[in-house]
C-alpha cells in the first residue's frame, strides 16, 4: 500500500482563493506528513473537536460532575467500613449501639449514591456522546450536500460514508468512554497524590518523577499512533470505497465476472487494514504495559527510599507500609489513562479527516447578499461567458447569446459538443470561468439558492430514485405537493398508466437503485418531477433517451402544455423534440454555429440540415 | 428469524472460526488471569515484607532484597498484561479478517435479487462495525468476562471460607441481580439490534444522497435531504439514548446490590464480632476480600453490554451469510468446446420473488428462437418486461419457469463463470469501475499481450470511443467513480467496447446507443454490424435505427412474444408495433404500408 498517493483534488490555490493555507482533502490519503502539515491537521482535528464540544459545554461539566461525585461516593465505602470495626465494634461491645447504626446507616446512603451517580453519569456521558455526534453527522452531511459537484466527482460516495461511518465510529469511542475514565482516574490519581503529599512530601516527589518517563512514554506513543492511526483512517477508506463500488455496480460484476479480481483486491485491502490496525493495538500494547511498569518500578524505588530511612530511624515502618499502599493505588487508574489517551488518538485521526472534508469550500457558492427573484419570468442571458473545468482547457469559448423569457430552445449538435455544458452552467452546477450568467437580468451568483432552484430545474440523463415509494420520489419535485398534484403531474407526463400498474400504485417502493422500474420509467417519474417542480425554466438534457416512441410521444404532448409559458432547453439526440422548438441552437466545439427557426434550418444548408436530414432517415 | 436465536447459539456460530485460536486465547486468558493475580498479590506481598521482615530490625540487605521481590512482581504484572495482547490482538485480527474477507465473498455471489432489497449501507455496516465489535469481544470481552467471574467466584470462595454468614448475605444479593441481569439481556439486545440496524439505514442514506446528488441540486432538495437525514440521525440518537439508559439502570442495580449486602453484612458483622461469634481480624479479612471482589463486580455490567452488542452483531453477520445464493453453479457444469451461439426461450417465465400473489408474472411465457450469429431486436413498451428477459441470460436472475438455452444447453448446466464468458452485456445503466480505460474495456476479455491491444482499438474503435485515446494519460487514464468523469455518452460507449471485447457467443445489448447522436450511432451501427455477423445478439431498441441493425424484430407485449419477423413485416402486419416504434405521422406509416404490401404480394404472385 502507497504512504504517500496523491489524492485526487485540485491544487489548493483552485479551492480556496485568498491565499488560505488549507487544505481540506488534498492530503487526505498522505499518511507521513511533514511537521507544519501534521501540526495543521492536527489543529484542525482539535478545533473541530472544541467546536464540538463547546455547545455542550454545560452537559460536558455536568457530566465531569457526576463521575467525580460518585468517585468520591464509591471512596467513601471502605472508609465506612474502618471505621465501623475501629470504633463502632467497641462502642457495641461498650454497649452502644448507636454508632453501629450511623455506621450502617451511612454506608448504605454512600452505596445508593454511588449507583444512582453511577447510572446519572453513564446516561449524562451518553447525552453529551450522542448529542456531538448528531451534531457532527448533520454538520458534514449539510456540508457534503453543499459541496459543487465538481467536488463529488472526485471525491466518491464511498469517501463520504467512510467519513460518515468509520470516522464517526471512532470519535464515539472516545466520547463514551473517554470523559468517564479520564475524569474518574484524574480526581483519583489526584486524591491519592494528596494523600501521599500529607504523609511524606519526599515521597510525594519521588512519585511526581515517575511522571518524566511516563511523558517521555506518552510522548513515543503520540508519535508513533499518529501516523499508525493516520493510515488506519486511509486504508479504511479505500476498504469502503471499493466494498461500496462493488455494491452498488454488483450487476456488472457478475456479468463481467470480476468477482475473483475484486475478491483478490479486497482481501488486499482487508489485509492492509488488519495491519495497521494491527500496528496501533500493538503501540498500545507497548504504552500500556509500559505504564504499568513504570509504576511499579516506582513502588520499589519508593521501598528502597522508605527502607532506609526506616532503618535510619526517620519513618515509621507503619507510615512506610500507608505510603507503599498509596503508590501502587496511585498508578491503578493508568490502564484507563491509557486507554483513554488511546481512543483520542483514534479520534484525532479520524477528524483530521472529517474536518478536511468540512474545510472543503464549494466552488459554487451561495451569495453573501442575495438578489431576490420571487417572480422569475426566465430570461437567461450570457454576456461574453467563457468557461473551463478548474484549470483545465477553456470548454467553452467566448459565448453571448440570449434566450427570451417563454421561448423553447433546442440544443443540437454532436456528443461532446459542450450542449450539456452550456445546460450546467444554467443551472449553476458549474459558475462561468469569465464573463457573466443571467437570469432575468440578475447574475446567477447573486441569486438565493432557493430562488434560483425555484427558477431552473435540470432533468437528466441519468435519473436517479431514491428509496421510497414513486409518490415520493415524484414529490422530490415538490415536497409539500398533494397526491392530486402528484398524480396529475405523472399524468400530464403519460406516467401515470405504468404507475397504476404497479403493485401497489403510486405507493410501490422503488427498490434500491430503482432495480424494479425500468430506465424509461425512471425517466418518466423524473419527468414527472419536473413537471411537478413547475420552474420557469427548464432543462432537459437527454432526459427522453432512454423512452420508448410511444412514451415520448405522451411525454412532448405533455411538454407542448407545459412548455407554454415556460423558458426550455432541450438537449436531444432524437431531433423529435426538435419539432415544438421555436429556435434551434447547433454547438459545435463550444460554440453556437447556427441559430434560427427549426424551419429556416432544415430549410438551409448548414450542420443541423445535415443532421436533420440524417435522423429522418433513421426513423424509418 | 435469527432474533431469536439464544445468546449461546449465536456466539456458538463463532466457533469454527475461532477454534483455530483457541489455545492462543486460552494462553491470553492465563496472562489475563496472571496479570490480575499480581495486581492483587502486590499490596499483600507488601504488607508481609514490611510488616515481618523489616519491622524485625532488618538490615539494608532486607531493603534490597524486598524492594527486589516488589520489582519482580511489577515486571510480571506488566509482561503479562504485554503478553496477553501480545497472544490474543494478531489472532483475534485474521479471524476478523477472515470473516471479513468471507462476507464479501459471499455478498459478490449473493443474487442480484438480494442486492435489489438490501442497501449497500447496511451491508457496509455490517462488514465494518459489527465484525469490529465482534472481534473486541473476542479480544478483550470475552477474556476479561472470564476472568472477572473467575476473580469473583475466587474472591467469594474466600469470604466463605472466612466467614460462611457474611459471605451469605453477599451471595444472597446474586439472586435478584441474576434475574434482573436475565431482564436485562432481553430489553438490551432489542435496543442494540435496533441501534445497529438504524446505523446501516443511516449509511444507507448518505450513500443514496451522495450518489443522487445532482437530482437533489437540481431540484435544489438538498435541504430536504438533510431534513430526512437529520431525522433519521435523531432516531438513532435516540435509540442509542435509550440503550445508555437501559445500561445505566442495570449498572445501577449491579452496582447497587452488592453494596447493599455488604452494609448488611457490615452490621451483621460488628454484631457477630461483638458477640464474639467472628474475630475481628477475620471481619477485616472479609471486608478486604469484599473491596477487592467489589471492582470486578462492576465491570461485569459493561462487559455483559459487549457481549449482548457482539451477540446482535454476530447474529446480524449470519443474516447475510446464511442468505441462500439461489443462482449457482450447476453440480457437473456442461461446457461446450465450440460454442454455436443457438439461443432458445422456451415458455419462460419469470416474476419477482416478492410479487403480489395475484400479481401476472412479468414474463408470461416467452417463446423465442435465436439462430446462431443472429441480430434480434427486442421492442416493446416501456415497462414490458424486456430489461427483466435480458437479465435472465447472463443469468442475473434466474427463470421462474421454462428454460432458456444455449447450443440446446439449459442455462443453469454451464458453469457461472463459463456462461458468463459466453454472454456479455452492455446495459442501460453503465457501470464503469475504478480503473483504467483499458482495464475497463478489457474486463470481460482474457487476451493478453498483442491480441489484447488489437481487441481493444477494435473495440474503441467500433464503439466510436476514439475520445478515450485522447484523455490526458491516454487508455491508462483512471475512469470510473475514483476516476475522471465520462459523459453519459462516453460512458455509454466504453460499456459498448466492453461488451465487444469480451468476443462473447451471445451479446446482450439493452438499448446501448441510447446516449449517442445520430451521427455516431450510425458509425457505431456500421462498425456493429461487421461485428456481429458471427455473434448471436439479442438488442433492446427504441428506434427504427436500432432495429436497423437486426435480422429480425421481436415484439413484446404483456410479457409475451406477440410477433417476429422483419421490420418492414411487422410494420406491416401489426398495429403494436407500429404504435410502438413508428414516430412518423400515421399517414406515413399506412404509406410505408402500402409500399411494403405489395412487394409481398409479387412474392406470393411469384410462389
Amino acid at each position: 500500500m502507497s504512504r504517500t498517493t496523491t489524492a485526487a483534488g485540485d491544487t489548493p490555490e483552485d479551492r480556496k482563493p485568498g491565499g488560505s493555507t488549507s487544505a481540506g482533502v488534498l492530503n487526505e490519503d498522505d499518511v507521513l506528513l511533514d511537521r507544519a502539515q501534521s501540526k495543521s491537521v492536527r489543529s484542525r482535528s482539535f478545533r473541530l473537536l472544541g467546536s464540538l464540544i463547546r455547545p455542550n459545554r454545560r452537559q460536558f461539566a455536568w457530566t465531569v460532575l457526576l463521575v467525580v461525585v460518585s468517585q468520591a461516593a464509591r471512596v467513601a465505602g471502605p472508609a465506612i467500613i474502618a471505621f465501623g470495626i475501629d470504633r463502632a465494634l467497641p462502642a457495641l461491645i461498650a454497649g452502644n449501639p448507636l454508632l453501629l447504626w450511623v455506621a450502617g446507616g451511612t454506608y448504605l446512603l454512600a452505596a445508593v449514591l454511588a449507583s444512582v451517580l453511577t447510572a446519572g453519569y453513564l446516561r449524562a456521558t451518553a447525552q453529551l456522546s450522542q448529542a456531538m455526534l448528531l451534531d457532527l453527522r448533520v454538520r458534514v452531511f449539510r456540508h457534503t450536500q453543499r459541496l459543487s459537484l465538481e467536488f463529488h466527482e472526485k471525491y466518491t460516495s464511498g469517501r463520504i460514508i467512510s467519513r460518515q461511518t468509520s470516522d464517526l465510529e471512532a470519535l464515539r469511542e472516545l466520547l463514551d468512554s473517554g470523559v468517564s475514565s479520564l475524569a474518574s482516574g484524574a480526581v483519583f490519581m489526584l486524591f491519592t497524590a494528596a494523600t501521599i503529599f500529607a504523609l511524606d512530601w519526599r515521597t510525594g516527589f519521588l512519585i511526581l518523577a515517575a511522571a518524566v518517563p511516563m511523558f517521555l512514554l506518552a510522548r513515543w506513543y503520540q508519535k508513533h499512533s499518529q501516523i499508525a492511526y493516520r493510515e488506519s483512517r486511509v486504508v479504511s477508506a479505500k476498504l469502503i470505497v471499493h466494498f461500496i463500488e462493488t455494491m452498488t455496480g454488483i450487476r456488472a460484476v457478475k456479468a463481467f465476472r470480476r468477482e475473483t479480481v475484486n475478491a483478490r483486491r479486497y482481501d488486499e485491502l482487508a489485509e492492509d487494514y488488519r495491519t495497521v490496525t494491527v500496528r496501533s493495538i500493538n503501540l498500545n500494547g507497548v504504552f500500556q504495559p509500559g505504564l504499568v511498569l513504570i509504576g511499579n518500578v516506582t513502588v520499589a524505588v519508593v521501598l528502597v527510599f522508605g527502607g532506609f530511612r526506616v532503618l535510619g530511624g526517620t519513618l515509621e515502618v507503619g507510615a512506610l507500609l500507608a505510603l507503599l499502599l498509596y503508590s501502587k493505588r496511585f498508578f491503578q487508574p493508568v490502564d484507563q489513562m491509557a486507554m483513554f489517551y488511546n481512543s483520542f488518538q483514534s479520534a484525532s485521526a479520524a477528524l483530521e479527516k472529517v474536518s478536511g472534508l468540512l474545510e472543503e469550500v464549494p466552488t459554487v457558492r451561495p451569495p453573501k447578499n442575495p438578489v431576490p427573484l420571487p417572480h422569475p419570468r426566465g430570461a437567461i442571458a450570457f454576456h461574453d461567458v467563457q468557461f473551463r473545468y478548474g484549470t483545465g482547457p477553456v470548454v467553452l469559448p467566448t459565448l453571448d447569446l440570449s434566450i427570451q423569457a417563454g421561448q423553447t430552445i433546442a440544443l443540437v449538435g454532436q456528443t461532446g459538443a459542450g450542449k450539456s455544458t452550456l445546460a450546467k452552467l444554467i443551472a449553476r452546477f458549474y459558475d462561468v470561468s469569465e464573463g457573466r450568467l443571467t437570469l432575468d437580468g440578475v447574475d446567477l451568483r447573486e441569486l438565493a439558492p432557493t430562488d434560483l432552484r425555484r427558477a431552473v430545474v435540470m432533468v437528466t440523463q441519468e435519473a436517479f430514485l431514491f428509496s421510497g415509494s414513486v409518490a415520493d420520489n415524484i414529490a422530490l419535485g415538490k415536497p409539500d405537493a398533494g397526491r392530486d398534484e402528484i398524480m396529475a403531474a405523472a399524468r400530464a407526463v403519460g406516467a401515470e398508466q405504468f404507475i397504476l400498474e404497479l403493485p401497489e400504485g403510486f405507493d410501490t417502493d422503488v427498490n434500491k437503485r430503482g432495480g424494479r422500474v425500468s430506465a424509461g420509467q425512471r425517466q418518466l417519474i423524473s419527468f414527472a418531477r419536473a413537471f411537478l417542480a413547475d420552474p420557469a425554466v427548464l432543462i432537459l438534457d437527454e432526459a427522453t433517451s432512454s423512452l420508448d416512441i410511444p412514451s415520448e410521444r405522451l411525454v412532448q404532448e405533455g411538454l407542448q402544455k407545459l412548455l407554454g409559458n415556460r423558458t426550455a432547453l432541450i438537449i436531444a439526440h432524437r431531433l423529435s423534440t426538435v419539432a415544438i422548438a421555436d429556435r434551434v441552437l447547433v454547438v459545435h466545439d463550444g460554440r453556437v454555429v447556427e441559430d434560427g427557426t427549426p424551419a429556416q434550418l432544415i430549410g438551409g444548408t448548414g450542420r443541423f440540415a445535415t443532421l436533420h436530414a440524417a435522423w429522418k432517415d433513421s426513423l424509418v | 428469524m435469527t432474533n431469536q436465536n439464544t445468546l449461546w447459539q449465536s456466539l456458538g456460530r463463532l466457533y469454527p472460526h475461532v477454534r483455530p485460536i483457541i489455545p492462543r486465547l486460552v494462553l491470553g486468558l492465563l496472562c489475563a488471569l496472571g496479570a490480575s493475580v499480581m495486581a492483587l498479590a502486590i499490596p499483600q506481598v507488601l504488607r508481609v515484607l514490611i510488616n515481618d521482615a523489616l519491622a524485625e530490625g532488618g538490615s539494608a540487605r532486607t531493603v534490597w532484597v524486598a524492594s527486589g521481590v516488589v520489582l519482580l512482581l511489577g515486571v510480571l504484572e506488566a509482561t503479562f498484561v504485554a503478553l496477553r495482547r501480545q497472544f490474543v490482538i494478531t489472532p483475534a485480527t485474521t479471524v476478523e479478517t477472515k470473516m471479513r474477507t468471507s462476507f464479501y465473498r459471499h455478498l459478490q455471489n449473493l443474487t442480484v435479487e438480494f442486492h435489489d432489497r438490501w442497501g449497500s449501507g447496511q451491508l457496509l455496516s455490517r462488514a465494518m462495525s459489527d465484525l469490529n465489535l465482534m472481534r473486541r469481544w473476542m479480544a478483550f470481552g470475552l477474556i476479561m468476562l472470564v476472568v472477572t467471574s473467575l476473580t469473583v467466584v475466587m474472591g467469594v470462595t474466600i469470604m466463605f471460607f472466612t466467614s460462611w454468614a457474611l459471605a451469605l448475605i453477599f451471595v444472597a444479593a446474586a439472586v435478584p441481580l441474576i434475574i434482573y441481569g436475565y431482564r436485562f439481556r432481553t430489553s438490551y439486545s432489542r435496543v442494540s439490534r435496533k441501534s445497529q440496524d438504524q446505523a446501516g439505514d443511516l449509511a444507507t442514506t448518505v450513500e443514496e444522497s451522495v450518489h443522487g446528488i445532482r437530482v437533489l441540486k437540481a431540484f435544489g432538495r438538498s435541504r430536504e435531504a438533510l431534513e430526512d437525514f437529520e431525522e433519521q440521525a435523531e432516531e438513532l440518537r435516540r435509540t442509542e439514548i435509550h440503550k445508555a439508559r437501559s445500561l445505566a439502570n442495570f449498572s445501577m442495580i449491579v452496582t447497587l446490590l452488592p453494596e447493599l449486602a455488604l452494609g448488611a453484612s457490615l452490621v451483621v458483622g460488628v454484631t457477630l464480632a461483638a458477640s464474639g461469634d467472628v474475630s475481628i481480624g477475620a471481619l477485616v479479612a472479609f471486608f478486604a476480600t469484599a473491596a477487592a471482589v467489589a471492582g470486578p463486580v462492576e465491570f461485569i455490567g459493561p462487559l455483559l453490554a459487549m457481549t449482548f452488542t457482539a451477540k446482535t452483531a454476530i447474529d446480524r453477520h449470519y443474516e447475510v451469510m446464511e442468505a441462500e445464493n439461489t443462482i449457482t453453479d450447476a453440480a457437473a457444469p456442461v461446457h461446450l468446446d465450440a460454442p454455436r451461439g443457438d439461443v432458445v426461450f422456451g415458455d419462460v417465465h419469470f416474476r419477482y420473488p416478492d410479487a403480489q400473489a395475484d400479481a401476472d408474472d412479468v414474463l408470461d411465457g416467452i417463446d423465442l428462437r435465436l439462430r446462431a450469429g443472429e441480430t434480434m431486436a427486442l421492442v416493446g413498451v416501456t415497462g414490458c418486461g424486456k430489461s427483466t428477459l435480458l437479465q435472465l441470460v447472463p443469468r442475473l436472475y434466474d427463470v421462474t419457469g421454462g428454460a432458456i438455452t444455449i447450443d440446446g444447453v439449459d442455462l443453469r448446466s454451464f458453469s457461472l463463470e463459463d456462461l458468463r464468458s459466453l454472454v456479455a452485456v452492455a446495459f442501460e445503466d453503465t457501470t464503469l469501475f475504478s480503473t483504467s480505460v483499458r482495464d475497463n474495456v478489457l474486463m470481460g476479455s482474457d487476451a493478453t499481450g498483442a491480441e489484447a491491444d488489437r481487441l481493444l482499438e477494435e473495440a474503441l474503435d467500433v464503439a466510436q470511443a476514439h475520445f478515450a485515446f485522447e484523455l490526458p494519460e491516454g487508455l491508462d487514464t483512471l475512469i470510473g467513480e475514483e476516476g475522471l468523469s465520462l459523459s453519459g455518452g462516453q460512458r455509454q460507449r466504453i460499456a459498448l467496447a466492453r461488451a465487444i471485447a469480451a468476443q462473447p457467443t451471445v451479446l446482450v445489448l439493452d438499448d446501448p446507443l441510447s446516449a449517442l447522436d445520430v451521427a455516431t450511432e450510425e458509425r457505431v451501427e456500421v462498425g456493429l454490424r461487421s461485428m456481429l455477423t458471427s455473434t448471436t445478439t439479442l438488442i433492446v431498441a427504441h428506434r427504427p435505427s436500432t432495429v436497423a441493425l437486426a435480422d429480425c424484430v421481436a415484439l413484446m407485449q404483456d410479457g409475451r412474444i406477440a410477433d417476429v419477423g422483419t421490420h418492414s413485416e411487422l410494420l406491416a402486419r401489426n398495429d403494436h408495433y407500429r404504435y410502438v416504434i413508428a414516430s412518423l405521422d400515421d399517414e406515413e406509416i399506412a404509406q410505408l404500408g402500402r409500399a411494403v404490401q405489395p412487394a409481398l404480394d409479387d412474392e406470393g404472385a411469384l410462389a
